[in-house]
């Protein structure tokens, strides 16, 4: 026999209240999405040029802490590793800030990130680098980040419209002039607002108080069939301690995991969530508790007429997953809509992946569950003793 | 004839330690199928604790309670849902679910019983309906029905699914004379017409004629039988 969906009508029937309990989920549910997407999409741009590198394992001065604080090593321990028989090739990656002047607004300088690479092996995966390698050969040439932050300039559309953007960057005490004959893309991260690539030579040119022979990160590209893992391993053995050596898995994680546990900002964004959640309990609690507070004697008269505690607890429970899901879809797709808005707000990759949706689906599941955990409760004061 | 519920030595305390009070004492009573029983008795007498325990919605303390053939002072909670299923109750407040209809509120009782086609549910609720005169308000909600009507929907709950046994606890109380008056008569056609025993709680000298017995219930004990007409 088919019963009376009894959990749906009665929160069909007062309309205000299922509306507050949606909006409460539905704004827990903007909440969490927002501050995972957001969070994500930090930590996937802080690893962006990581993932774009073409290497299999890196080298790395242990006084590294993260991209934003590259300290150098002695060129030598990558010469070192090329010396293995697994070892394809090895290739320098010079990496500082500069400061860069505004074309437009000559009295304004503002940092970004500049990346010397050896023009013999295009080590970079990132699109525009490769069509546009040879062009950095002449001195004093740069590709320019195209999603760089607008800050910087309209570089974009005057490159596009002259063929070539002149300006100065300073390191240190010189200032250098520059070209951009090129675009490629990487994006704003938490350490940097804007990319340059040029040739190591280029790099040097403008940081010239470096010392001889020091570079920031030392790229391994294996020989096809090698275990990165085992050689890892190896490598590690055989150099000094004043070199760390990553695979490429590791390297993106000494990243990710400096900007989620050395810096506040995961726990910020944890907390975030933490608290859209709190806000979502809370609300369905309310609602849940208030639904049985108000039919405690049709409650208890459900009980003395023959029905068990088991059926008003799964009422309970039904409509805790029933708000949970209604709440959960225009959540979810509100969400959606806000990703777009912050992508082009912060050129932020913000986007809605399907383990994430399934996430807070759960955790929405689960977050109206323990409101209605709460909430049965009170189902134990309708007693069918005390409604004659 | 056996009697449906036997009551014997039964004595009922609320309250613990010094607050103890006893307000049931050695009570002893016999219905027998198809018996209309009203008991009356002062405010406080005892009335609805008596009621309550026959009903199975209360636990015997003391004595022997036997309800459709079971010992209710040896059955466990689950148990006493059993019984509470074999029984249609009216309450003084008419208790309806304010988010079903008439109909569904009906029904509700019927969902109770295993192996109920839907289409027989809603079918014999409507006809119940219609036996308490609400043929044609089968999809109005509570809220839009009167006091009576609500009464109604309410005995139609407690009678659809044909209990031996029917306990009212002055049903007529929140309402007009008039209107209690229609109420009774259609609780006493409709018991009579089912052949289920009624015991009806009331302070309301009126209606005592449609009773078979009359029981008087004084500070906890129930006074001699008052026999008005034979049982066949
Ligand atoms: N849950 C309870 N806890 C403690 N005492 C109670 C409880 N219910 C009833 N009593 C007391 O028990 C006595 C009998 O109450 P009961 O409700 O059975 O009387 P009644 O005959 O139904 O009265 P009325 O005609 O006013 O409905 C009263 O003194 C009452 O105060
Ligand atoms: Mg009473």
């Amino acid at each position: 026999m088919q019963k009376i969906p009894t959990a749906w009508l009665q929160l069909k029937y007062q309309k205000l209240r299922l509306i507050v309990a949606l909006s409460g989920v539905v704004f827990a549910v903007i909440i969490v999405f927002m501050q995972m997407g957001i969070r994500d999409a930090l930590f996937d741009s802080a690893v962006r040029l990581h993932q774009g590198l073409r290497g299999d394992c890196f080298i790395i001065s242990p006084s590294s802490t993260s991209s934003i604080a590259m300290q150098a090593f002695s060129q030598r321990r990558l010469s070192q590793a090329s010396a293995f028989d697994e070892v394809e090739f090895v290739s320098p990656i010079y990496q500082e800030f500069g400061q860069w002047r505004n074309p437009e607004d000559r009295s304004y300088w503002r940092n970004l990130n500049m990346l010397g690479i050896d023009l013999r092996q295009n080590i970079l995966n990132l699109s525009g680098v490769d069509e546009n390698i040879e062009l950095l050969k002449p001195s004093d040439t740069v590709l320019f980040d195209s999603s760089a932050r607008e800050e910087f300039g309209p570089i974009v559309e005057n490159f596009l419209n002259n063929g070539e953007v002149n300006t100065e960057i300073r390191n240190g005490d010189s200032t250098r002039k520059i070209k951009v004959v090129g675009l490629f893309k990487l994006g704003t991260s938490f350490g940097f607002d804007g990319n340059l690539v040029m040739s190591h030579l280029n790099f040097l040119r403008i940081v010239d108080n470096r010392e001889k022979g020091f570079i920031d990160i030392g790229l391994i590209k294996l020989k096809e069939g090698v275990n990165p893992d085992l050689f890892r391993q190896k490598l590690q053995n055989y150099l000094p301690k004043d070199v760390k050596v990553f695979t490429k898995a590791e390297f993106i994680d000494f990243e990710k995991s400096y900007w989620q546990s050395s810096t506040a900002i995961g726990f910020i964004f944890d907390l975030g969530v933490f608290l859209g959640i709190v806000v979502g309990i809370v609300v369905v609690y309310q609602i849940l508790y208030t639904n049985v507070a108000d039919h405690l004697p049709e409650y208890a008269t459900l009980k003395a007429i023959g029905y068990r505690n088991n059926y008003l607890l799964k009422l309970v429970i039904q409509q805790a997953f029933l708000i949970a899901v209604l709440g959960y879809i225009p959540g979810l797709l509100i969400s959606i809509i806000q990703y777009e808005v912050v992508k082009k707000a912060t050129l932020l990759p913000v986007f809605m992946t399907f383990d994430r949706a399934g996430f807070v689906l759960i955790a929405t599941i689960v977050m109206c569950a323990i409101a209605g955990a709460t909430a049965v409760k009170k189902l134990q004061d309708a007693d069918p003793a005390d409604i004659f | 004839m056996k009697p449906i519920i036997s009551v014997k030595n039964l004595n009922h305390y609320y309250g613990k330690g010094n607050l103890k009070k006893q307000v049931l004492f050695d009570i002893n009573l016999d219905i027998y199928p198809g018996e209309i029983v009203i008991m009356t008795g002062h405010s406080g007498s005892g009335k609805t604790t008596l009621l309550s325990l026959i009903g199975a919605l209360r636990s015997v303390q003391d004595g022997n309670l036997v309800n459709c053939g079971r010992e209710l002072q040896d059955t466990n909670e689950n148990g006493l849902v059993d019984v509470r299923r074999q029984i249609g109750y009216i309450f003084q407040a008419h208790n309806l679910l304010p988010f079903l209809t008439a109909r569904q509120n009906v029904q509700m009782s019927i969902e109770l019983l295993d192996d109920v086609l839907t289409s027989e549910a809603e079918e014999r609720s409507a006809r119940m309906l219609h036996k308490v005169g609400l043929g044609d308000h089968l999809d109005y909600f509570p809220q839009s029905l009167s006091g009576g009507q609500k009464q109604r929907v309410a005995i139609a709950r407690a009678l659809v699914s044909n209990p031996k046994l029917i306990l009212a606890d002055e049903p007529t109380a929140s309402l007009d004379s008039a209107t209690g008056r229609k109420i009774v008569n259609l609780l006493q056609n409709l018991t009579k017409e089912q052949n289920s025993a009624f015991l009806l709680v009331t302070h309301d000298n009126r209606i005592l004629d449609i009773a078979d017995r009359i029981i008087n219930m004084d500070d906890g004990r129930l006074a001699k039988d008052n026999q008005l007409k034979t049982i066949t």
